[in-house]
């Protein structure tokens, strides 16, 4: 399969038989979907037979409604967020399960005397409402009485010293808060996959009904989308190169540098040194933890099926 | 003095001059060119740092007065809403009017708790702005997509308890307007407790800010940004890095440390000056910096180091090139003066050659400067003068004695023909053979030999030695020699011819010279021999068959120095075969190189080995040991020797 993919001619005449699908990411552009925006760039969605048009992502699209609606048939997820919304009923599915390891992290203001977690005692902490699981865990487990304040799009509240710490993706707010002029060794940062509280974030879903009426479609998406990771991971500039085209589009207020350790950092949580899952794969014990984070916090009513939940095939090559 | 001159020794003069003068002039020049170009640069660059510095203050001073205007109503509308009821019919009118009267302000609004004005809503916050044609728009901001409760606006002054300026954003509903946001938190008084009801805002439009910044150009690439507290450029020229870069997103990208720190410094609120490398214009230069107080902004101004310093340069190129021109006219000035010293010192070094020539009459250059050269040119004349003087003197004195050396050469001469040099002398004579050789040193000597017949039986001869040397000594001898000859042949005893001579020598001896003689006479017959001495050398006897010795003599003084001195006869008789020597102490006390004699000893050993042989050979023998003796020593005597071999004469009896 993976040889036809790039035999000349191989999509010859394929043109009037491509089938039209559209993918939304869970955020605006940037190097989180690199994988994405280059598959289409390269067009290997194209030579799977799929006529992808990637959507303009945000907070003002929910990925989750916008699937659940059936306006969109692909978008990325956090794991939590696909066991949730399947949890509240919405028939959807994890197709490849991308980022093995968590980003997410929290990042303190070293000069206010915060070195470990029990520094946290007593602390003001910013927390993503949609991500305030992983946390909250956190905070249960080292026992620790925490202001949670919500926080917003941004860390700048964190700037300028109205928390004492905040959350933050490592790809994203924690390389914003170093070019904010924060030196590395001025906060302390704790990121929860390394306590004990690695909860899986970006997959792929679609509606049960997309895969039940054209499995090919979803498999060629799902494969398009690894073949665009790799070609990323192995291409990191060319990658940066597409996403910058796309962030300029929407003139978006990021640079070259910031998405440039974005795509880096991917590919640390899509491949996480010390095991060789194949892209996409959503494991057993790893759905099974977060569930029952879940379910342990009273958010997950019921325990999902491995396999209803996730569906392995699409991602095997 | 036979050394050619060296015409390059004339050239180096010149070259050594020029090269010093202007070496010296090179080095004063560039300390001097060097520290104007210090000081010059210290104080350009004091200059452009101060209005560097007032343009970033002046900077400020705009971004700060128009914050501060914007600031002012929003706090006078919070302080109003405190501490009284609020309705709709209070509450709109006061932002719409602040609004509208506040061409500063874009957009205004009073955003409320959740569920804090009306409990009946989540969200409550009028918002009126100026829409397009100058018309106060109104629009009630808050939805579950539009969640201002988690906005930087909303949030950081609600979580600070102050109000304060949001980080500059894109406006999503103004059409992409890079707008920030002053928000004034006000509160509920009436309680016991102040209780926060929500915030007053008043958003400000930085296009035209940006726009006025960005266009601030200084020399000819200098210009002006601004960046946020978290370092993202709200001001630039390249509108490309305005909110999507931060000078410290530029300064990873580029990895520039020292970029990251200036930002850093900036945003903390310095004021300053830093060296760094525009990644603008990507020229080395001076960044001045200034804080914006109200928002925690910062104002840089960036000025290219080589613009700073443009003025200066160009000075410096007329300097350089005044200096060329100096350096130019110094050196044909060098030149010249050389040349001038060196002209006549040539001309005086051609003279002074035919001089050392031989030359004696060349008249020397004339120079007319009282100059040093003019003193060696008199100089050198004195000299040549002198050097004619005493060559004159010399020649003179050379030719006198060329003159005296000849006529001693003619005394010798005339001296050694007084000696008879005929060997055999007697060739038909048997009973005896004779040989006598007189080796003159240099300067005429005194020695003397003679030998005659005085009859047939009779042989007279006689050895002596003058006391000085020279013309005096010559004629002395010569004198000498003739006295005795002419009183031997009266047929006196050699004791009787001795007296006679002496006698006749000391008549008129002013001089005091005297002469040492040894005579004897032959009986060539009966071998019988007379002899006596007057002072000199016993000579050697060599009896056939015997050892040589000294033959006894009376000691007998000198001839010549005392008038009644008397000399005694020896007599001895001869056997064929015997032999006699008689010679001068210039055989006795020629000299070798160490000072030591030939001896008497010496002389007697040679005698032993010469038992047997001829007078010939044996004077030739004895002046070849003596020569062998002095080596190279130079001869200091004459050395006579006078060999006499008896054979005795059959035919006589």
């Amino acid at each position: 399969m993976v040889l036809w993919l790039w035999l000349p001619g191989a999509d010859t005449g394929r043109a009037e038989t491509l089938k039209s699908y559209d993918f939304l990411p869970q955020w605006s552009p940037q190097a989180q979907f690199a994988g994405y925006y280059v598959a289409a760039a390269k067009g290997f969605y194209e030579r799977r037979g799929l006529a992808l048009t990637i959507l303009r992502g945000g907070p003002e699209r929910p990925v989750g409604a916008q699937l659940a609606a059936g306006l969109v048939d692909f978008g990325t997820l956090f794991l939590t967020e696909g066991l949730v919304l399947r949890d509240q009923g919405i028939p959807l599915v994890n197709v490849g399960q991308l980022v093995q390891r968590s980003a997410l992290m929290l990042v303190a203001h070293k000069e206010r005397g915060i070195r470990t977690p029990e520094d946290l005692n007593g602390r003001r902490v910013s927390v993503w409402e949609a991500f305030q699981l992983q946390p909250r865990a956190f905070f249960l487990r080292h026992e620790l009485d925490v202001t949670v304040v919500p926080q917003g799009n941004n860390v700048n509240l964190f700037l300028m010293g109205g928390v004492d710490a905040t959350s933050a993706m490592w790809y994203n707010e924690y390389y914003t808060i170093l070019n904010a002029g924060i030196d590395t060794d001025e906060i302390t940062t704790f990121r929860l996959a390394d306590h004990g509280l690695n909860f899986p974030e970006d997959g792929i879903y679609c509606r049960e009904e997309t895969l039940q009426r054209d499995p090919a479609a979803v498999r060629a998406f799902v494969q398009g989308s690894i073949d665009g990771w790799r070609y990323a991971f192995d291409n990191p500039e060319e990658a940066i190169e597409i996403v910058m085209t796309h962030i300029q589009a929407a003139n978006l207020p990021t640079n070259r540098v910031h998405q440039r350790w974005m795509l880096a950092r991917m590919a640390d949580i899509i491949r996480p040194a010390g095991h060789h899952r194949p892209m996409g794969t959503l494991t057993d014990s790893d759905l099974r933890f977060v569930a029952e984070q879940l379910h342990h916090s009273g958010i997950l009513h019921t325990q999902p099926d491995y396999l209803e939940f996730h569906d392995p095939r699409p991602s095997t090559r | 003095m036979t050394r050619a001159p060296r015409p390059d020794k004339q050239r180096g003069l010149a070259f050594r001059l020029a090269l010093f003068i202007l070496t010296s002039t090179t080095l004063i020049f560039l300390a001097a060119f060097g520290y104007n170009y210090y000081c010059s640069r210290h104080v350009v660059l004091k200059n452009v740092r101060e209005s560097a510095m007032h343009l970033a203050q002046a900077t400020v001073l705009r971004i700060e007065s128009k914050l501060r205007a914007v600031e002012a109503p929003p706090r006078m509308t919070a302080r109003h809403l405190e501490g009284r009821p609020l309705s709709n019919a209070l509450l709109l009118p006061l932002i719409h009017d602040m609004v509208a009267g506040s061409p500063e302000i874009y957009g205004g609004a009073a955003a409320f708790e959740p569920h804090g004005f009306d409990p009946e809503h989540r969200f409550y916050a009028p918002y009126f702005f100026h829409a397009e044609g100058g018309r106060i728009a109104f629009n009630q901001l808050g939805s579950e997509a539009y969640n201002y409760f988690l906005r930087d606006w909303y949030q950081i002054p609600r979580e600070l308890d102050r109000p304060a300026w949001s980080e500059p954003y894109f406006d999503e509903g103004g059409g992409g307007i890079l707008m920030s946001t002053f928000a004034h938190p006000f509160y509920d008084l009436s309680a016991d407790q102040r209780v926060f009801r929500g915030v007053v805002t008043a958003d400000i439009s930085l296009e035209a800010l940006v726009t006025e910044i960005g266009a601030i150009a200084l020399y000819e690439t200098g210009y002006a940004f601004v960046i946020s507290r978290n370092g993202a450029f709200l001001a630039h020229p390249d509108e490309q890095l305005i909110m999507r870069e931060s000078i410290f997103s530029v300064a990873a990208d580029r990895q520039m440390p020292e970029l990251r720190a200036i930002g850093r410094e900036m945003i903390r609120g310095g004021t300053g000056f830093a060296a760094v490398t525009s990644v603008h214009t990507g020229k080395r230069s001076l960044l001045a910096y200034a804080p914006v107080p109200a928002a925690d902004w910062s104002v840089g101004v960036m000025i290219p180091e080589r613009e700073l310093l443009a003025d200066i340069r160009a000075l410096n190129h007329t300097v350089l090139a005044i200096a060329a021109a100096g350096f130019t006219l110094l050196f044909l000035v060098v030149v010249a003066i050389s040349r001038s010293i060196t002209r006549p010192l040539h001309r005086l070094v051609a003279a002074t050659t035919e001089i050392a020539r031989g030359n004696l009459e060349i008249k020397l250059p004339t120079t007319h400067i009282g100059d040093e050269v003019q003193v060696l040119t008199h100089s050198v004349d004195e000299m040549r003068l002198a050097l004619k003087e005493y060559i004159a003197n010399l020649t003179e004195t050379t030719k006198a004695k060329e003159r005296i050396e000849s006529e001693l050469k003619i005394a010798r001469a005339i001296q050694m023909n007084f000696l008879p040099k005929r060997f055999p002398p007697f060739p038909e004579q048997t009973a005896f053979d004779l040989f006598a050789a007189l080796e003159p040193a240099k300067e005429v000597g005194g020695d003397l030999y003679d030998f005659f017949m005085l009859d047939a039986r009779h042989l007279f001869f006689s050895v002596g030695d003058v006391s000085d040397k020279g013309v005096p000594a010559a004629l002395f001898m010569a004198v000498t020699k003739t006295l005795m000859k002419g009183i031997a042949e009266q047929g006196l005893t050699p004791a009787d011819v001795l007296d006679r001579v002496n006698v006749e020598l000391c008549q008129g001896n002013d001089a005091a010279m005297f002469v040492t003689v040894v005579c004897g006479m032959l009986d060539i017959t009966t071998g019988e021999l007379v002899y006596s001495n007057a002072g000199h050398n016993p000579p050697v006897l060599l009896r056939a068959g015997g050892a040589p010795e000294m033959l006894p003599v009376s000691p007998g003084l000198v001839l010549g120095v005392m008038e009644e001195a008397t000399y005694a006869t020896s007599t001895i008789r001869l056997t064929p075969g015997d032999r006699l020597l008689l010679y001068t102490d210039g055989v006795t006390e020629a000299m070798d190189a160490g000072q030591r004699l030939f001896s008497d000893e010496r002389l007697l050993g040679e005698m032993a080995g010469l038992a047997a042989a001829e007078p010939r050979r044996m004077v030739e023998r004895i002046m070849a040991a003596v020569h062998a003796h002095a080596g190279g020593t130079p001869q200091s005597d004459d050395i006579t020797l006078l060999a006499l071999q008896y054979k005795g004469n059959a035919e006589s009896f």
